[in-house]
């Protein structure tokens, strides 16, 4: 070897320095990136925990069936509306306080049960109509303040005035915690009640029922289309302008802003087809338009993967190009639109902007039950009660942002595994 | 009769034209002497294809234009009783009279109520005129079509030039969805320069939407200048980059010449899963958790941060963003041949000199192209900036204080309770047309400059 | 009288595995300096494996082992002592198809003096790279144009630019494999010159699956056969009176 030039190895040293530093900066970036997905999932994983439980208070009540059966016994609408449920929530809370008689301190304890309580202890009762006529013990939500009291999650270093509860009101839900009568139990309502004005009784059946309906509409309009596209450019289109301009279009569309498609929405769909607002059909018709570009191209990929030998076979055998297309081609190259398809639903399911254009924004306390009925979308709902000021929604958009991002990340690697899985078939 | 209804039905139709014409054929060409060339199946996809399709269409146009011609008809009837009323309230009155006829209100309004009425009569008309044509129209193209069955012609290249047109027609689609966008931003925007002068808003430096409360205050309208709006885009932009550009790139490089396979095969999708993250929870992320924490922190250092800064919304848009630049960086790496490489380190360069010196500037327009598809993506953003950017049009660099963007105006102006007419409503489309031009121009160069890249190894 | 001969490179004992796959059995072969070695046989017989061997660029490929001893000047190149990044600089390689940067001509050849510090300004460089072009014989082709990318030149050309980058960093030995499959006849004929006017500077190896071309220009050829060294010895014995039957069917063309 050369002799050891001293000069010549210093100038290497400096160099294999330089390398290190490289290789350095490429490792800092990616623990960088990694470091900030951590830091986001966790913290939202940190708020969002505590929203799988909700504070309950126990009590103890009694109904005459004579105030909720008609002559028939069977569960009577209007009277049921008619009864004073509240009366009955209401009684039975305060009689864990005997010793509170002035009106404005009545108040403050009625306050501390959610205002949702009489319409749930209804429901209770139309579902268990055998339990009339007896002494029962219920379970129902308390305000979203207590809640996050007993969850820790209140701040009582603010002083009394700024606070929503007040010492006396602590005080009185410190009894009842350490008398047993208030548990933390867990959050059924979060997964079978819609959206609500009160944090303790939302949920987002709503919202999840609402972004399915519009995910089925987004499949029926852009995966028919978009294959069809796709297998059109990849063997019928003749090499030209026309075919050049196709192209070029289709990856534009591809890289156009959501909110555009948003906007397209409102004028074209809205304003001048008229469709209903807020309707899973539109928002779906928004994220459908939006979603066909990935498909083609991802479509476009597969039908180019599978050998042109089978092909010309088909062709050879004396198959028309459409017969070869559709009977041999399209098959194998149907994982690969599949994978293509469930990655471009991903990232319509997390699709916010367009729907906030078509108004899918608006607050909607029923499950819609048709594709042309006023409905939410999840991430729209994260959306709006993150914009809240209870610390309860806090809570729950935490939580609900918990399934959708674990939702989408299973949806992902569904795609990732069915690529893999059928990669190498020939 | 319902949509869904009438579509089951022709679809049963079209079944069952579909069996009743490929008997047929297989009876016909049972006793033909000489065998045409497509198979009894393929008659009954022509006769099912007539059934259904032309009915199909109709159904769809008249579900689609019927509303449109009864509200212009009933607008007409609603101004011709009357002539005094403007745009707008003759609007009001139609969706009352609706909402009446729909039993969602109720009115003691002799007019509207006998409006109403009509409107009802019209709608089950409307009705029973669609569900006639669609039947009608699906049963006689069928009974003709199934009748007049000839085995002489070839049926199933028939069938083939009907799908072939009608795979064209869906590539078609591309272009007709770009045109619609553009006509329509282009239409709302020119009724919005009709009411505000076309450079006023392209060069005005004020933007307050909201300043006037009496809505025939022309002259007071509210001041649309979008210099500070695009100002805003632009600075919140420029941060995500500074982020995003040197992780990204980075990352990239790392894992694409200096990371084991293994490594390479965990870290990739891991990255990828920052991808998948919907915007919703950045944005989430960042008005609630970054930009309080930025704020605590500038405080202490004795700086003045907004709680609304645009150091936060920019912050976590260049980490969504990061995945996005990594991996088209990636791709592009990958990309430059092996041989350049060995070129390279044939001549004893260490595999940084060839990285640095080699392939990225061989990658360069690629790159170009990812950064600027990056910048494209940086400026249509939506949810982050909503959440976490605020809503006053400020005209400033300064990442510590708070901006607007184009998107977020765009959203506050059209999720309103404003009506749809309003020149602020039409003021977020002139918006939206420039967001358009804007991310359209830098999609294009991307497009150009990423050609270059695969011109030279030919 | 014996010539006392010099080897360059003293090769014993090399078994090279692509996984778990054996490309090269056991070959020892030594490399007389300062003359032109051919390695000759059919094609997939490890001829082109070998010779990365001997400038450590099969440490690129991922899955591939070299063991057995090859000494440069006497070291083991596959000692922890050689960094591969100096050896390189000491042992050139032209590959089968040209391969410039999409750079400018005159930055093709700066390339390597640059980073291996044997120029910094300029003039310095300016001066190795119209030395390496004259003799790579392309100065009065291209000493108008050092500004025009590389890439837009013939095939023929572009390979002499490759074997100029090789030679501008100053190296004892040039490895070449295959350097002229991918070129026509003249531009061909033009290489094999350009190896000879070389020869006497440096220490060539050369890859062909010509005999023809190997016989034209070598002074010592190796035959090698499904990752066997089955001859070696002059050129000119080998092919009239080779010792080894398989050799003997080798240059008859019986099969190959």
């Amino acid at each position: 070897m050369k002799k050891n030039n001293t000069p010549q190895d210093k100038r290497l040293l400096k160099r294999k320095r330089a390398e290190s530093r490289l290789k350095a900066y490429g490792i800092v970036s990616i623990c960088l990136a990694l470091i900030m997905l951590i830091t986001l999932m966790t913290s939202i994983g940190l708020n969002g925990y505590s929203a799988l439980q909700q504070a309950y208070v126990k009590l103890d009540v009694k109904v005459e069936s004579l105030n909720v059966l008609d002559e028939d016994g069977f569960f009577s609408k209007k009277k049921a509306l008619l009864f004073n449920w509240d009366g009955v929530v209401r009684n039975s809370f305060l009689s864990n306080f005997p010793d509170v008689t002035k009106r404005s301190e009545k108040r403050a304890l009625r306050s501390l049960i959610s205002t949702n309580a009489g319409y749930d202890l209804r429901q209770y009762f139309k579902r268990n109509p055998s339990d009339l006529n007896k002494d029962i013990t219920v379970w129902l939500t308390v305000s979203d303040d207590f809640d996050q009291y007993l969850k820790g999650r209140f701040n009582t270093s603010v002083p009394e005035k700024d606070r929503r509860l007040s010492n006396q009101q602590i005080e009185w839900i410190k009894f009842l915690s350490t008398n047993g009568k208030v548990d933390l139990k867990f959050n059924k309502g979060f997964f079978t009640n819609a959206d609500s004005r009160e944090p303790e009784s939302a949920g987002i059946l709503g919202a999840v029922v609402g972004s399915t309906l519009t995910l089925i509409v987004t499949m029926i309009f852009a995966l028919p289309l978009a294959v069809m596209a796709a297998v059109y450019l990849e063997y019928f289109a003749k090499p030209g302008r026309l075919t050049d301009f196709l192209e070029v279009n289709i990856n534009n569309l591809a890289a156009i802003p959501s909110i555009v498609f948003g906007l397209l929405g409102l004028s074209v769909f809205l304003s001048l087809f008229g469709l209903p607002r807020s309707a899973p059909l539109v928002g779906g018709l928004c994220l459908g338009l939006m979603t066909i570009p990935t498909i083609i191209i991802a479509s476009r990929a597969s039908i180019r993967a599978v050998p042109p030998s089978i092909k010309d076979a088909a062709l050879g055998l004396g198959a028309s190009k459409m017969q070869a297309a559709i009977h041999h081609v399209l098959p194998l190259a149907a994982p690969g639109i599949l994978t293509g398809t469930i990655i471009g639903m991903a990232q319509a399911l997390g699709e916010t902007a367009p729907l906030l254009m078509i108004g899918m924004v608006a607050f909607i306390i029923e499950t819609p039950d048709s594709f042309t009925s006023a409905a939410t979308a999840m991430p729209v709902q994260i959306f709006m009660w993150s914009d809240s000021a209870e610390r309860a929604f806090y809570e729950r958009s935490s939580l609900a942002i918990l399934f959708l991002v674990g939702f989408l990340i299973t949806m992902n690697s569904l795609a990732v595994i069915l690529r893999r899985k059928f990669e190498k078939k020939w | 009769m319902s949509f869904t209804n009438l579509l089951f039905l022709i679809i049963a139709f079209s079944l069952f034209s579909y069996f009743f014409s490929s008997s047929r054929a297989y009876k016909k060409i049972k006793e033909a002497t000489s065998k045409p060339s497509a198979l009894p199946k393929h008659y009954g996809q022509k006769s099912l294809l007539w059934t259904l399709f032309p009915a199909f269409l109709l159904l769809i146009v008249f579900t689609i234009v019927a509303p449109v011609f009864l509200d212009d008809l009933y607008l007409k009837k609603i101004s011709l009783i009357d002539p005094s009323l403007s745009n707008a309230e003759i609007r009001l009155n139609l969706a009352k009279l609706k909402n009446v006829a729909g039993g969602a209100i109720s009115s003691n309004d002799t007019i509207i109520l006998d409006l109403a009425d009509q409107y009802k009569n019209s709608l089950s008309n409307v009705s029973l005129l669609r569900t006639l044509s669609v039947l009608l129209l699906s049963a006689i193209l069928g009974i003709i079509i199934s009748s007049n069955l000839s085995i002489k012609k070839n049926a199933r290249i028939q069938v083939e030039s009907f799908l072939k047109s009608l795979f064209f027609i869906s590539s078609v689609i591309a272009i007709l969805t770009t045109i619609a966008i553009i006509a329509s931003l282009l239409f709302e925007s020119i009724r919005f320069f009709s009411l505000y002068p076309f450079f006023d808003f392209l060069f005005g430096l004020h933007w307050a939407p909201n300043i006037a409360i009496r809505s025939d205050q022309v002259a007071a309208q509210g001041s649309f200048g979008m210099i500070p709006v695009l100002l805003g885009t632009i600075v919140v932009a420029f941060i995500a980059m500074l982020v995003a550009l040197p992780v990204g790139l980075f990352s990239a490089i790392y894992l694409a010449e200096f990371s084991s396979k293994k490594v390479r095969n965990i870290i990739k999708p891991t990255l990828e899963i920052l991808a998948g993250i919907p915007t919703v929870v950045y944005g989430y992320f960042a008005a609630l958790t970054a930009a309080p924490f930025i704020r605590k922190v500038g405080m202490t250092l004795g700086l003045d941060v907004s709680s609304e800064s645009a150091l936060a919304a920019g912050a976590i848009m260049g980490i969504m963003i990061i995945p996005f630049i990594s991996s088209l960086s990636d791709d592009v790496i990958n990309s430059v041949p092996q041989s350049l490489r060995d070129g390279s380190l044939a001549l004893g360069a260490t595999k940084a000199e060839t990285t640095l010196k080699v392939v990225l500037p061989a990658a360069f327009p690629g790159l170009v192209g990812a950064f600027l598809l990056a910048v494209s993506r940086a400026i249509g953003e939506t949810m982050i900036v909503v959440m976490a950017a605020g809503l006053t049009a400020n005209l400033t660099i300064n990442p510590l204080e708070t901006v607007t963007t184009v998107t977020v105006q765009i959203v506050s102006l059209l999720t309103g309770d404003t009506e749809f007419d309003d020149i602020k409503t039409l003021s977020a489309f002139g918006l939206g047309l420039a967001l358009f031009a804007f991310t359209l121009i830098l999609n294009v160069i991307a497009l150009v400059v990423s050609r270059r890249l695969s011109e030279q190894y030919d | 009288m014996v010539k006392k001969l010099n080897y360059k490179f003293e090769i014993k004992g090399v078994n090279v595995f692509y996984g778990s796959k054996q490309a090269i059995n056991d070959i020892s072969l030594n490399i007389e300096e300062n003359k032109i070695t051919a390695l000759i046989g059919p094609s997939g017989c490890g001829k082109s494996t070998f010779l990365r061997c001997m400038n450590r660029m099969n440490d690129v490929i991922t899955n591939c082992r070299v063991k057995g001893k090859i000494l440069l000047d006497k070291q083991d190149i596959y000692s922890d002592k050689i960094d591969p990044v100096q050896l390189r600089a000491k042992v050139g390689m032209v590959f089968q198809k040209p391969n410039p940067f999409p750079k400018s001509i005159f930055e093709n050849i700066a390339y390597g003096p640059r980073i291996h510090g044997l120029g910094s300004t300029k003039a310095e460089l300016s001066e190795i790279v119209l030395d390496s072009l004259e003799r790579a014989g392309l100065i009065n082709e291209v000493k108008d144009r050092l500004d025009d990318v590389a890439t837009g030149l013939s095939g023929g050309q572009q390979q002499r630019i490759c074997i100029a980058r090789a030679i501008a960093v100053n190296p004892e030995v040039i490895l070449m494999d295959e350097p002229c499959s991918a070129l026509d006849p003249i531009a061909t004929a033009r290489i094999e010159e350009l190896m000879n006017s070389l020869a006497t500077t440096y220490t060539i190896v050369i890859v062909t699956h010509s005999m023809q071309q190997a016989a034209r220009v070598s002074q010592n050829t190796a035959f090698f056969h499904m990752g066997d060294l089955v001859e070696t010895g002059e050129t000119g014995k080998i092919f009239t009176q080779p010792d080894e039957q398989r050799t003997q069917d080798y240059i008859t063309g019986r099969f190959g």
